[in-house]
């Protein structure tokens, strides 16, 4: 029996959607504009692709759903639970209270209820005191009724969960099942005060997060469709409601990955530039091994700093809509000024009155557009100059993102792609897939199911091999609780850093496996 | 004299990371530490050398252990303090300053939490002018100060008094000590006098670090390139551009060790750059020729950004920039050398001063 899927993705100004069957041919793609409330923009676009697509919609078996409502939630400081913040670290830490470098604003909602309790963990596993259960009883009684949730965060709880677990069990025991709890060791890893942060940010999100995915179960109910529900990460694969609820913060910055990923899987290439040309910016991303390469600096989200690894992208001020100035003396300047989604009334192909990257590249015939005629009279040598910079931009950003100078496939995707042509500089080979103007949606929609872990280990008890074997082996399990099929695993992403200044070969070791949804 | 407040120890924490030359441990922690201190305790007072008495008492204060863990295990701000009251009992006489031992890195910052707690003024002066990994690795040693007594404190309220026969002994017990006290434990160390500090010490440490911090910063808002005028406070020379193309890292005796590949790009299109760090950048050479080599300082910066990146931060596919400043003279001495020179790490060269190399270039 054939059964199919959408898949939609945010973006800043459209929301995308496509339906795929089951070998992932695109059936149909939307793009509509993204709203102010982001949840109609993606009701109008899931409307429209599933009445485009001619499917019998009890055939639709599963939605993926790349949203920026928690990212908006953060930014605009808006619909945030009440939350309570435990850090178990005492008599340590305290030097550097919890929401320190956060801003003021922030810090007023979300720091009503800090409280600081003995307890936490050495680097090794040993306990630097036990942990203080009176005081976290104390601490229920206190906030109950008080908040909708709390962040509990416990030194070193990336080596040992104990207190942490144990604090959540004593919580759960007095306030029942209406608090949600997030707990730090399953967010972040080590380095207290971003894991803490992010710990708090999820905290703070999670009715957002439920309401977002009530909403979008409904919407698909009302259209007859029964699909099972999952949400990207920021890593470019899937989470389950369930697992979206507890860990929303999760979902951050998904839509880069997203359109990295669908242009791997649109062109079959595992190790490649990615080059996204939009409106008014081009990304430039790495896939390695059909995942994005992360950013190794620390990611800020709303003004507060954490430790989440994000896709590295570098991003120029050059799209399809771009400004192009030329002066009396035949100099000119590109952007980064852009007419946005306004290509189509401003720019001169379309009868606007503003010179854009598009109308180059039509002028000079690069690509087939709008009305030739209106830009007949322009300098053909000066406009072959403004284009090779343009290339050159563009060019020299995919040198930057490169890892040596062997020459690598380079994609083109994004409404803006038809720019460019099919060779640049320093590219094996340079490839434009079909649909790529909706890749985002795609990647959303073939997203896989991961697993990671990261903390630290000490190589002196087993051994490296058997050390890095048992870290790999337990984020192959943390994917197949995810829902992955455990008989498609592939270890994706592989690091272990060892620790300065500390004995016992202390390494610090990140996995992470991923593999296709077990379906049925 | 003068006041020290949250946007100086901004500026300081910047400059401490190019001083720190890819080690030190990162000042944030030691930032947000010394910050919540001047808003609980108000504003440090920054005196400089020449305003200390011949005979008044100063020790100096730092954190020793493995940076990773002070980022997960932050202190609780009062072991300096027990370490402080502890050395000051022992020797009974009344503490005049504190100051830093290492200005690079995350010791630049923690001397200022102290003396905001404590109300004592921070001298602008420090005993590396830069990162180094072990405790003899400072101008007092080479004049002969003894490190000890020392006391080293943790948060669970644990003080340890070393009186050692030398310096290295005191670096081999206190290191074996840390790891039992959880890793990062906090010192107060080298006590010595006002006479001693003038001599000894590198001075208008903070001071320095805090003009670089403010001129990166303020370039950075202006979206202009920092490192000329970097280079400009340094006397430092820029030495290479390119990306990292492989990284090769070990851990020995709980050093992490390692070299870099940098990929030269634009003026360097074509070359490479080695660089070979144990906890700090120490030489940086290219197929035929040393570009820059320990005790004078390396650090790389982020070519987008210009911010100094850690030997731990760097990363396959990172664009830099490596620069190179030449050390104090009291460390261009033979004692010098010989306590931080080339050889003591395991390089096999002598030591030969920036400017000598830049000179030979031809440039």
């Amino acid at each position: 029996m054939s059964s199919y899927r959408i898949g939609i993705d945010v973006g800043g100004t459209h929301t995308d959607a496509v339906i795929l069957d089951e070998s992932y041919n695109v059936i149909s793609e939307v793009k509509a504009p993204t709203t102010e409330d982001v949840s109609s923009g993606i009701y109008n676009a899931m409307k429209e692709v599933v009445a485009s697509a001619d499917v019998p919609v009890e055939k639709i078996k599963f939605a993926m759903l790349g949203t920026t409502h928690c990212t908006n939630a953060i930014v605009e400081r808006k619909r945030l639970n009440r939350v309570a913040i435990i850090r178990i670290g005492a008599p340590a830490t305290l030097a550097i209270k919890p929401l320190v470098g956060v801003p003021e604003d922030l810090k007023t909602i979300l720091g009503k209820h800090v409280y600081l309790v003995r307890g936490g963990h050495e680097f090794d596993g040993r306990e630097i005191v036990e942990l203080d259960e009176q005081h976290i009883y104390q601490i229920a009684e206190e906030i109950k009724g008080q908040v909708d949730s709390v962040a509990i965060v416990s030194v070193f709880s990336p080596v040992s969960d104990t207190h942490e677990t144990r604090a959540a069990a004593i919580l759960a025991e007095v306030l029942g099942n209406d608090v949600a709890l997030s707990m730090s060791n399953e967010i972040g890893s080590v380095g207290l005060l971003e894991r803490e942060n992010a710990t708090i940010l999820n905290a703070a999100i999670v009715d957002v997060a439920r309401s977002t995915a009530d909403g979008f179960v409904q919407a698909l109910k009302q259209e007859g469709i029964h699909a099972k529900v999952f949400f990207g990460q920021n890593d470019g694969t899937l989470m389950s409601v369930e697992y979206t609820v507890k860990y929303p913060i999760l979902t951050i910055a998904c839509g880069p990955t997203n359109s990295l990923r669908g242009a791997s899987y649109l062109t079959e290439q595992s190790d490649a530039i990615v080059v996204d040309v939009g409106g008014t910016t081009t990304d430039v991303g790495v896939l390695i091994g059909s995942f994005p390469r992360q950013s190794s600096l620390a990611v800020e989200i709303g003004g507060v700093r954490t430790n989440f690894r994000m896709p590295d992208i570098s991003a120029i001020g050059l799209g399809g809509g771009t400004i192009v100035q030329i002066n009396d003396d035949r100099s000119f300047q590109i952007g980064p000024e852009s007419v946005g989604h306004k290509l189509h009334e401003k720019s001169l192909i379309f009868g606007g009155d503003t010179l854009t990257t598009t109308d180059i590249a039509v002028a000079l015939g690069k690509a087939e557009l709008g009305n030739p005629e209106h830009i007949a009279h322009l300098d053909k040598a000066l406009l072959e100059k403004i284009y090779a910079e343009m290339i050159g931009m563009v060019e020299e950003s995919i040198d930057k993102m490169k890892t040596s100078a062997e020459p690598v496939p380079v994609i083109l995707v994004g409404g803006g792609s038809i720019l460019f042509p099919a060779e640049l500089k320093g590219a094996s080979e340079v490839i434009k897939p079909n649909n790529s103007g909706v890749a985002n949606a795609i990647g959303s929609a073939i997203s896989q199911v991961s697993g990671q872990i990261e903390r630290i280990f000490s190589l002196d008890e087993l051994g490296r091999e058997k050390t890095l074997e048992a870290a790999k082996e337990m984020a192959r399990q943390e994917a197949i609780n995810a829902g992955a099929d455990p008989d498609d695993l592939v270890i994706v992403d592989f690091e272990d850093v060892p620790l300065a200044y500390l004995p016992g070969d202390a390494t610090k070791i990140r996995a992470k496996a991923a593999g296709a949804l077990a379906i049925g | 004299m003068r006041y020290i407040g949250i946007e100086e120890i901004e500026n300081i924490a910047i400059g401490a990371a190019l001083l720190g030359t890819g080690g030190g441990g990162d000042p944030y922690i030691g930032k947000l530490m010394a910050q919540q201190a001047v808003e609980e305790y108000g504003p440090i007072r920054l005196i400089s050398p020449d305003e200390v008495p011949d005979d008044a008492l100063v020790i100096p204060s730092a954190m020793m252990g493995a940076p990773t863990v002070m980022v997960e295990k932050i202190p609780n701000g009062e072991e300096a303090v027990a370490a402080f009251e502890a050395i000051q009992e022992y020797l009974g006489k009344e503490v005049y300053a504190t100051m830093p031992i290492e200005a690079g890195g995350v010791n630049s910052l923690l001397p200022l939490a102290l003396a905001a707690r404590l109300g004592l003024p921070v001298i602008d002066a420090d005993g590396m002018g830069r990162a180094f990994p072990e405790l003899q690795m400072v101008t007092f040693y080479l004049d002969g100060v003894p490190a000890t007594p020392m006391v080293l404190s943790d948060e669970k309220g644990n003080n340890l008094l070393l009186n050692t026969i030398n310096n290295v002994w005191a670096e081999r017990i206190a290191r074996t000590a840390t790891i039992e006290m959880g890793g990062s434990v906090m010192l107060s160390i080298y006590p010595m006098d006002g006479k001693t500090v003038k001599q000894s010490a590198i001075h208008n440490i903070l001071t320095l670090e805090e003009e670089i911090g403010r001129k990166i910063r303020e370039a950075k808002e202006r979206n202009e390139d920092p490192i000329e005028e970097v280079l400009k406070l340094t006397n430092g020379h820029r030495l290479f551009k390119g990306k990292v193309t492989d990284i090769n890292r070990k851990t020995e005796a709980g050093f992490a060790k390692g070299t870099a590949t940098i990929e030269g790009l634009d003026d360097y299109k074509g070359e490479e750059c080695y660089l070979h760090f144990q906890n700090e950048h120490l030489l940086a050479e290219t197929k035929d020729k040393v570009l820059c080599v320990t005790p004078d300082l390396i650090a790389v910066l982020d070519s987008d950004t210009g911010m100094p990146i850690t030997t731990e931060g760097l990363k396959y596919g990172a664009r830099c920039i490596v620069i190179g400043m030449p050390a104090n003279p009291l460390w261009r001495t033979d004692k010098g050398i010989e306590v931080a020179g080339p050889r003591y790490f395991g390089y096999d060269l002598d030591f030969t001063p920036l400017e000598d190399l830049i000179r030979k270039e031809g440039n």
